[in-house]
């Protein structure tokens, strides 16, 4: 499965999609790959979750073209941030009607890994069923 | 007066409209916007909640809490201002003013919930008892050596990201145990606000280092990388002795070590690097991961097989002022 994802200068999710070792496009340099992708997307948001969503993020969704392709949200965050944990992911969510594939904190642990690994293996294998 | 020298150079008046890293602008304004101060907190309400504690889980809580005024304190007074003496832009120097700060709002804050909570004579034992325990003094000593050492900026970095995201935990652990049976919720609340200004603070401090790092030869690198793992031993034999003394006789002392190596390995990425505790002795007890982040949980996700049934939505159509939050 193709990942497009965006990390900032700190480089958490940067370093989490490295280790996955799949194709992946970092954005906003990164161009929509015109093939079904899954979005991993860090938050920034302040305790009121104004800004959650990174701006590179928001125009890519803002093209039909690729919010078509889209076929779900791997939210990465800090359980520190309480109610606000990968709060972005929770939104593109919903607001793209795509599931939330799977949340991790900073970097990902071991176990993260090997879980979002498995999980679009999964994915990829599934017959794709759009609703008409 | 005229002829007295030497003396210190002018400082460049700040200029928020020319910032050199967008990472300075960015904290600024999320430490600004998350501002609190702990009159705004209803402590009263957990004064009935406090009752039904133990003498002996009182005075756990109460020492607990002093042994996290101590790093407050050692945070507001030494390490915030040392940081502040190596900071590369004038608009990190401002952010690191606002984290000296709020450390001194932290520390205020648990004389709030002892003024509110507990007996004068309690308090005065706690903060006795603190200046006195070995393992309390002796993490802040390895802490404070590092801040005194004419090191280099980046140890004092690590030694500081340890601080604020590591050794807070072992008493952070004893609010979110008790939030998450029913009990001192509204002292968990204001925790829960240390804990997230700690994260920012732990975040912030751990980018400036990667950004130290980056100038670094590959031997230099390996230096401070052999630095930083060798000082996280140093002070987690120290916080299992502390955790140990604190936490056995409620019977939590290995709850508490999950809790430990998870943070360490999050301080770690903060400063990014790789995890030292391997995942299965990273278990949280899930009611303190709960507590730590409620309602947030709300959607479960796919991946993790707790998920509904999946369904491809239809995408909407989404406008720029969709997206406006």
């Amino acid at each position: 499965m193709q990942i497009v994802y965006f990390s900032s200068a700190s480089g958490n999710t940067h370093r989490f999609v490295e280790r996955l070792a799949l194709p992946a496009a970092r954005l906003p340099r990164g161009e929509a790959p015109g093939v079904p992708f899954v979005l991993i997307c860090p938050t920034y948001s302040d305790h009121t979750g104004a800004g959650a969503v990174p701006k590179p993020v928001i125009h890519l969704l803002n093209r039909p073209e690729s919010r078509a392709l889209l076929r779900g949200v791997i939210g990465a965050g800090n359980r520190n941030f309480g109610e606000t944990f990968a709060l972005a992911a929770r939104i593109i969510a919903r607001k793209c009607n795509v599931p939330l594939l799977y949340r991790f904190e900073l970097a990902g642990t071991e176990t993260d890994i090997a879980r979002v690994r498995a999980g679009l293996q999964h994915l990829e294998d599934m017959p794709c069923s759009m609703p008409a | 007066m005229k002829d007295m020298a030497p003396t210190r150079p002018v400082p460049r008046a700040i200029n928020w409209n020319r910032v050199e890293d967008e990472k300075d602008l960015e904290i600024w304004n999320r430490l600004t916007v998350n501002f609190w101060l702990p009159e705004k907190m209803p402590l009263s309400n957990d004064i009935q909640s406090w009752s039904q504690l133990t003498e002996e889980e009182q005075t756990l809580t109460i020492r607990v809490f002093t042994g996290l005024t101590l790093l407050d304190t050692i945070q507001n007074t030494v390490g915030a201002p040392v940081l502040m003496a190596d900071a590369i832009t004038p608009h990190e120097e401002a952010v690191l003013s606002n984290i000296a700060f709020m450390e001194a709002v932290h520390a205020r804050s648990y004389s709030s919930v002892f003024s509110t909570l507990c007996r004068t004579d309690e308090v005065d034992e706690a903060f006795r008892w603190s200046s006195e325990n070995p393992h309390l003094q002796a993490k802040s000593q390895l802490i404070l050596g590092e801040y005194d050492a004419t090191a280099t900026p980046l140890k004092k970095k690590v030694a500081s990201v340890f601080l604020e995201s590591f050794l807070f935990y072992s008493g952070f652990y004893l609010p979110m145990h008790w939030s998450s049976r029913a009990r001192l919720t509204n002292t968990a609340d204001l925790i829960r606000l240390i804990i997230r200004d700690e994260a920012v603070h732990g975040y912030y401090i751990g980018y400036k280092f990667q950004r130290g790092m980056a100038r670094l030869s590959e031997g230099e690198r390996q230096e401070i990388k052999d630095f930083a793992f060798s000082l996280l031993f140093d002070l987690y034999e120290i916080e299992s002795r502390y955790t140990q003394e604190l936490y056995d006789p409620l019977g939590l002392t290995e709850d508490v070590k999950q809790f430990l190596h998870y943070n360490a390995n999050k301080a770690l990425q903060n400063l990014g690097f790789e995890a030292l505790f391997p995942d299965d002795v990273c278990r949280v007890n899930p009611a303190i991961l709960a507590a730590l982040s409620p309602n947030s949980d709300e959607n479960h996700d796919f991946f993790s097989g707790s998920g509904s049934s999946y369904v491809i939505g239809k995408a909407v159509a989404t406008e720029d002022e969709d997206w406006n939050f």
